[in-house]
């Protein structure tokens, strides 16, 4: 549906939300690499699978933001478009889904600042009148 | 939220240890910086330093004080300039005490060229470095490493690097550690770590780091500049960054590990972001062994990126790399096991420092031999448009910070504010007009690092040396400035 940036001193809150879980995950996401390049400028060419798994959804954002930072740099890929699946397992919550992008080119995709991680700082997940919201901090 | 700060002296300040804190918080600060605390505390935001400085407060096994230095602002669970020792004992370790770039720090070179001797080739200068120091989102450096050599770069560090030609030997006596701390396992990083790092040996990254080139505008210390080999007008190179995405990993693979730490064994979370275990437990142990691995890669990392600049120096002046000799290379997001006076009883701690460079006095046994009498150099860096400075370390900060100093000028104004308040483009000309050469791969990115959005340099070098934390030796004007 929608994401936003919160306002922090050294590094930055992302705040994302969605119809559904999922859609707020692909929103965090989004957020997330918009900050690193323009996302309408990388075409969702190549697709990479995406799996990660944690006790509760809070934690699970993270993981799935720190994965996909870790997929950024051993592809050499930047990406824009994402789908995910969540299920609830036995000891907690997992994600199966795909990243889209092409490799980062510099002249194309007008480069911004590195994200070095997603941490657990202000992480929160909560639902208000049918939107799911995810929260947290990323360290720049 | 009401958060209680008491003026103890003129540049020093307290959060009485209330409720469930372990320690009293201390912050050095002078009226101005005191007061933007409390406004944010007033003002609800949710991110506030004080509120960060209690939470560390409440961590097992402090000691004395969860300090803050007089750069403080918000980070992610400890403040940024936070510092906190903790017995190893009793203590703890956290990912955000030390933050996802390990050993993210400073090196300074001392060329013996003079201002007068690179002002008509600064352009040409910029430009050699600009092309040469791989920089900015997505850069790649010039080494390629199998996971073997990696390997050797975690337990190594600098030394690893110059034995395969990145530098010159003598480097090392003057990089903290001597470029290559102690109780690196390999082991103890991850296959996914490892395989971020393969490309990225020998870059700056983005942000805030950055290499400077700068020259000496003034010295407040003639003594201790003559220890340093400092003189009026000398050109220096700064190198600010850190363990690039390998040191992210580690923060990332041990937040998980330290949160069931957490759990198994008990200990309260204020905030999940100070998750933590026991230093003495596996984790702990684990933890602080890929730190030490962190660690190394920043030395290397920098040493590499010294090696670059030298490059530039030389096809520019036709200088030989031996004539650029290091100052020093001082980490300021570490963990590091240190002895430090508590209760007038030498004590093994393990000081965290988030946003805080070691600052050690004279006699410490970890400095090099020609600092022995002076203490050791302190690397601050400034914004691209201010000031930058060398203090030096004294007896007072050993007694009352573990030997921590402020590590920068700190932010006041988030990159959202600043980047709607400026324009990269602008801001490079109105520097340039100021004789400072900005080269940039993003210019959203410059306009994040304006040099407005950062509090006030000299007013916080200034608390730091009227508190006799750390004195100012020298004050270092930018000429050129490279960005990722």
């Amino acid at each position: 549906m929608a994401f936003k940036y919160l306002d922090h001193e050294a590094d930055i809150g992302i705040w994302a939300s969605g119809r559904s879980l999922e859609e707020a995950f692909c929103e965090g996401a989004k957020a997330m690499f918009n900050l690193m390049v323009d996302i309408n400028t990388v075409e969702p060419i190549k697709s990479i699978s995406v799996e990660v798994s944690a006790p509760d959804i809070p934690s699970l954002f993270t993981e799935f933001l720190n994965e996909l930072l870790l997929l950024m740099d051993t592809t050499g890929n930047v990406f824009s478009n994402f789908g995910v699946r969540i299920a609830r397992g036995k000891e907690g919550y997992l994600l199966h889904g795909t990243a889209k992008g092409e490799p980062l080119r510099s002249e194309k995709h007008n480069i911004k600042t590195e994200v070095k991680a997603a941490t657990y700082s202000g992480l929160k997940y909560w639902k208000a009148g049918g939107t799911h919201n995810l929260r947290c901090v990323l360290d720049l | 939220m009401r958060i209680e700060l008491n003026k103890i002296s003129d540049y020093v300040w307290e959060i009485p240890k209330t409720g469930s804190m372990l320690v009293p918080g201390r912050i050095y600060a002078d009226e101005n910086i005191a007061n933007r605390l409390l406004a944010d505390v007033r003002a609800g935001k949710e991110w506030n330093a004080l509120k960060q400085i209690i939470n560390v407060a409440h961590l097992p096994g402090i000691q004395k004080a969860s300090l803050a230095m007089s750069d403080v602002h918000p980070g992610y669970g400890f403040p940024i300039g936070g510092v906190g020792a903790f017995d190893t004992e009793t203590g703890v370790i956290s990912v955000a005490g030390v933050g996802f770039d390990c050993n993210c720090g400073v090196r300074t070179l001392k060329t013996p060229l003079a201002l007068e001797d690179v002002e008509a080739k600064k352009t040409e200068l910029a430009d050699a470095l600009f092309e040469i120091v791989p920089a900015g989102l997505g850069s790649t450096g010039k080494i390629k490493l199998s996971v073997e050599e990696i390997n050797e770069v975690l337990v190594k560090g600098a030394e690893y690097v110059i034995e395969h030609g990145y530098g010159l030997r003598e480097d090392l006596e003057y990089t903290e550690e001597h470029g290559k701390i102690g109780g690196a396992d390999p082991q103890n990083v991850s296959m996914r770590a490892k395989q971020r790092q393969f490309k990225q040996i020998g870059t700056l990254g983005s942000g805030n780091h950055y290499l400077e080139v700068q020259y000496i505008e003034e010295i407040s210390n003639p003594k201790v500049a003559e220890a340093y080999g400092l003189s009026q007008n000398q050109v220096l190179i700064s190198i600010h960054c850190g363990s690039r995405a390998l040191g992210h990993q580690i923060g990332s693979d041990y937040l998980k590990i330290l949160e069931s730490a957490s759990k198994k064994y008990g200990i309260p979370i204020r905030e999940k972001e100070l998750v933590c275990a026991p230093f003495n437990s596996d984790e702990g142990q684990r933890y602080f062994s890929a730190v030490n691995c962190g660690i190394n890669t920043a030395f290397a990392n920098r040493q590499v990126i010294a090696h670059l600049a030298r490059e530039a120096f030389e096809r520019v002046f036709g200088l030989p790399p031996e004539e650029i000799q290091m100052l020093y290379d001082v980490g300021h997001n570490t963990a590091k096991l240190e002895k430090h006076r508590v209760d007038g009883e030498e004590k093994d701690l393990l000081v965290l420092r988030k946003g805080s460079t070691r600052a050690f006095g004279p006699g410490r046994k970890e400095i090099p031999k020609a600092y022995q009498k002076v203490g050791q150099p302190v690397l601050i860096g400034g914004t691209m448009g201010t000031h930058s400075y060398i203090l030096h370390g004294t007896e007072r900060g050993m007694e009352e910070t573990f030997g921590s100093s402020c590590h920068g000028a700190g932010r006041r104004m988030s990159r959202q504010q600043a980047k709607q308040r400026w324009r990269g483009e602008r801001l490079i000309n109105d520097l340039s007009t100021k004789g400072i050469i900005i080269r940039g791969h993003s210019l959203s990115g410059v306009a994040e690092e304006a040099p407005g959005a950062y509090k006030d340099v000299d007013e916080v070098v200034n608390v730091m040396h009227l508190s006799g934390i750390a004195k100012k030796v020298a004050r270092l004007k930018p000429l050129v400035c490279i960005k990722g």
